[in-house]
């Protein structure tokens, strides 16, 4: 079996007396796209905020490379290789793209430097001087993927990355993210871009007002209509 | 780059044109500039608000004219202890305030620094109380005689500079860009790693360095040291500089202080109420340019030679 390089085993989550994840469980083994599907409100944000450590489960684990995380601070779980490119981007609109990058670097004896990731972004290069804040919406999409690239994450967190794109630069977060998984990168999806995380998934989970309603392999669900319908809505 | 030369020409410069008034009043400009420039570190760059950088620039210039009054030290022994004894105090006291942003750290801050104010007027056998520590010489570096106006400004002017880029150095730097990313966004910071809190102590630490050293200068210009220079009032001016000026730049606490110090010695000659008209016009600056004058003015600048381009 491969090696597990993220789980999450049996998490509570509460925000103040709401109750948002009801003993949620699921992994990713190492090298590894896994899709976290669900309607809005469905718990996948939140997901997120546990595993980087926003948010302390109030029961349950989260383990990163068979290492027990929930009791850590957010910095310190960085550190152990979590890399979180979060939903609406979040670049540091008034430091300039190059120290965007710049101040996201962690070596962890990872590939990624400046000159890679300029070279995956071209873009990013030729604006590397301009306040983040000027980038136009795809290209912040791309600095905060690229962000979090930069720290050599070992497993990567993407946070709905197509949310409010136009449908080409839809499809070019969706290349960027198809060279990620060929090169070895584990990866947690979180997308309502259901064809987006179907054709670069090797593993689905739904959840469902905070539970998990389906864990498994994409193909079972991609030809399970009823699933889809239940708890995605029509696509 | 040119700006800042420019600059730093001119006020070279000053002395030849100018007399010894003047002198005098642009060397309290330069002083309490370096003074405003270390609030600006935390507040302009670290989204920290302080009402009690006073501290800093009273403790030091307490510690040094204490040592040399009361215990008759030389000023070169002097300086280093100021300087490091006020530092290690910014050290505990960021332990404390740092509890807390906001409005939390801004209390905080407040109250460490009053507790040192009500301190200064209360222990009488060290501080003198309510008449003050006098009778401090000026340094007198390579034998150089510092009484006159003239090289004491130039002696301040050397000083300042150095200060002024120190700091600016600082937040242009990689720390300086991690500084301003805990400013805008300090979650998604500590999600990148970083201790947050680690690096806006480091901060505070570094602004209270700069805040003695703008102590230091302030004793030896005055010659004097009262506990008023602990007060809130005296945070508050600071404070007030850097945001009339423009927070978060480097010009900005220059210009604030600058405005500052005119008003406070060309009104108080024609005025009695002079406070009063300090308050209209910061009034109308944050009215009118409610991200300081240094920006403000640039971006009139820009829209006029836009609209003429």
């Amino acid at each position: 079996m491969a090696t597990e390089a993220l789980a999450l085993d049996g998490v509570d989550a509460l925000y103040g007396e709401s109750h948002v994840l009801h003993g949620v469980s699921f992994s990713l083994a190492e090298g590894r796209v896994l899709a976290l599907l669900g309607r809005n409100g469905a718990g996948k944000t939140t997901c997120m905020n546990t595993v980087i450590g926003f948010l302390r489960p109030r029961n349950g684990a989260v383990r990163v490379f068979g290492e027990p995380v929930q009791r850590l601070a957010p910095d310190v779980i960085s550190r152990k290789g979590i890399g979180l490119v979060p939903q609406g981007r979040r670049v540091f609109a008034r430091l300039t793209v190059k120290e965007n990058l710049v101040v996201a670097h962690q070596k962890r004896g990872g590939a990624w430097t400046l000159e890679r990731v300029f070279e995956l972004f071209p873009r990013l290069k030729e604006r590397q001087a301009q306040d983040a804040g000027s980038l136009s919406g795809g290209e912040q999409q791309m600095l905060a993927i690229a962000r979090a690239l930069m720290g050599n994450p070992r497993v990567l967190l993407l946070d709905e990355p197509s949310e409010g794109l136009a449908p080409l630069i839809v499809a070019e977060v969706g290349k960027t993210i198809a060279r990620l998984k060929r090169e070895g990168q584990s990866i947690v999806l979180v997308e309502q871009n259901i064809q987006l995380a179907f054709s670069l998934a090797d593993e689905v989970v739904i959840l469902n007002t905070g539970r998990v309603a389906f864990s498994g392999p994409l193909d079972q669900v991609r030809t399970n209509e009823a699933l889809i319908t239940q708890h995605l809505g029509v696509f | 780059m040119k700006t800042p030369l420019a600059v730093i020409v001119l006020a070279a410069l000053l002395p030849l044109l100018a007399g010894e008034y003047y002198i005098n009043l642009a060397s309290q400009i330069v002083i309490f500039a370096v003074f405003a420039a270390s609030i600006n570190l935390l507040l302009g760059y670290g989204g920290l608000a302080t009402l009690g950088h006073a501290a800093y620039l009273g403790v030091a210039a307490y510690l040094s004219a204490f040592l040399y009054l009361k215990l008759q030290l030389a000023h070169w022994a002097i300086a280093p202890l100021a300087l490091i004894g006020t530092t290690l105090m910014a050290g505990v006291f960021g332990l404390v305030a740092l509890r807390a942003t906001g409005l939390g750290f801004l209390m905080l801050t407040l109250a460490l620094s009053q507790v040192l104010w009500g301190t200064a007027y209360r222990w009488v056998s060290v501080t003198d109380g309510d008449n003050g520590l006098r009778g401090l010489a000026r340094p007198m570096p390579f034998g150089i005689n510092m009484n006159e106006a003239m090289p004491f400004y130039y002696f301040v002017l050397v000083i300042g500079v150095f200060a002024i880029w120190m700091m600016a150095r600082f937040v242009s730097s990689p720390f300086g860009a991690t500084l301003r990313g805990t400013r805008d966004q300090p979650r998604r910071m500590s999600a990148l790693g970083y201790d947050v809190w680690l690096i806006r102590w480091i901060t505070f630490i570094y602004a209270g360095f700069w805040g003695a050293v703008s102590g230091l200068l302030f004793v030896y210009y005055h010659k004097y040291i009262h506990p008023v220079s602990l007060s809130l009032a005296n945070s508050a001016e600071g404070l007030l500089a850097v945001i009339a000026g423009g927070s978060g730049t480097l010009a900005g606490p220059i210009v604030g202080a600058a405005i500052v110090l005119l008003l406070k010695n060309w009104a108080s000659a024609y005025i009695e109420r002079w406070n009063m008209l300090l308050g209209f016009v910061f009034v109308f600056i944050v009215v009118l340019m409610p991200e300081g004058v240094v920006p403000g003015v640039k971006r009139l600048w820009q829209r006029r030679s836009a609209s003429r381009g």
